[in-house]
């Protein structure tokens, strides 16, 4: 018995949900950010995973490059964030509907 | 057989921590849990013989995000239960069609890869140079060569995304809110209350 690729997959897949489930139901802002890190990191691992079954390295190197995309969305979206709340002082999203018409 | 049981232990592992950032209604103990996680996903990839992508994971993770997120809940009030959106019906509904499209996907996936060649084979550097030094020469050498392009790019994105996270976060950061007395304090808020009434009254 030995663990193959579709395990890491599945597992891949379990993680998301877990991620998407969190976006479905966080209002919290912080909160959604940790569930998409969360879905980034579930895709990080599906790229290895096949980088090694199929003995090529470009899974890994899309995996560094969806790390640099995930710092920087880190960086920006929490200055955006602590601008927000200085304004509204929440980051709840059920009350960023200003652009209701 | 060591393969098998590290899988299912970190597998486990790591299941139950993002769960807990996921359900838990305190900030603080989604943020630990959360990096836990990606301290526990770095397994993965030591496992899967990629262990300059593990090391990367824990630096940047652990190290960089976690630590941004830690000191941005410093602005947040942090203790304050979260509040969660009502029952969302059709949750478990998109969920589970998700879920199924995902699964018959993984399913397919090793059928359709079994023709696929790979262009940069593991080992490149050590057929190309005659060393053995593991995951980290070949991932130079394929970083180097076929990604410098999307390399250099990256590198700019960090750079735009450092300057606009100094930019956005570092409004009024001159004005110490320690130092100031609390009438001045109380002045101020008074005065941000009643602007934003006005700009909704403006938008009614």
């Amino acid at each position: 018995m030995s663990i193959t690729l579709n395990d890491y997959l599945i597992l891949s897949t379990i993680i998301f949900m877990i991620g998407m489930f969190g976006v479905f139901k966080r209002t919290n802002l912080l909160m959604l950010f940790f569930s998409t890190e969360i879905m980034l990191n579930a895709v990080n691992i599906g790229m290895a995973a096949i980088s090694k079954f199929h003995g090529d390295l470009t899974g890994q190197m899309f995996a560094f490059f969806i790390i640099a995309i995930a710092a920087s969305e880190v960086a920006v979206g929490l200055g955006l964030l602590v601008l927000w709340y200085k304004k509204h002082n929440n980051i709840d999203l059920t009350t960023m509907t200003s652009m209701k018409g | 057989m060591f393969e098998v049981v590290a899988f299912y232990l970190f597998a486990f592992l790591t299941i139950a921590m993002f769960s807990i950032t996921v359900m838990t209604k305190n900030a603080l103990y989604a943020l630990s849990s959360l990096a836990a996680g990606m301290i526990f996903i770095s397994a993965f990839f030591f496992l899967l013989g990629a262990e300059f992508l593990g090391a990367v994971q824990i630096v940047v993770y652990t190290g960089a995000v976690m630590a941004l997120y830690a000191f941005g809940m410093m602005f947040f009030d942090s203790i304050k239960e979260i509040k969660e959106s009502p029952k969302n019906p059709r949750l478990t509904f998109m969920l589970t069609g998700i879920i199924s499209l995902i699964v018959v996907f993984i399913f397919i996936a090793p059928i359709i890869g079994a023709n696929v060649t790979a262009h940069y084979p593991v080992g490149m550097a050590a057929e190309l140079y005659g060393t053995i030094d593991g995951n980290t020469q070949d991932i130079g050498v394929v970083l180097f060569t076929k990604y410098l392009v999307p390399f250099e790019v990256a590198a700019v994105m960090l750079l735009v995304a450092m300057i606009g996270g100094i930019i956005l976060s570092g409004k009024k950061m001159d004005v110490s809110i320690t130092k100031i007395s609390e009438e001045d304090l109380d002045k101020q808020h008074m005065g941000q209350s009643a602007q934003i009434e006005l700009e909704e009254k403006d938008h009614k």
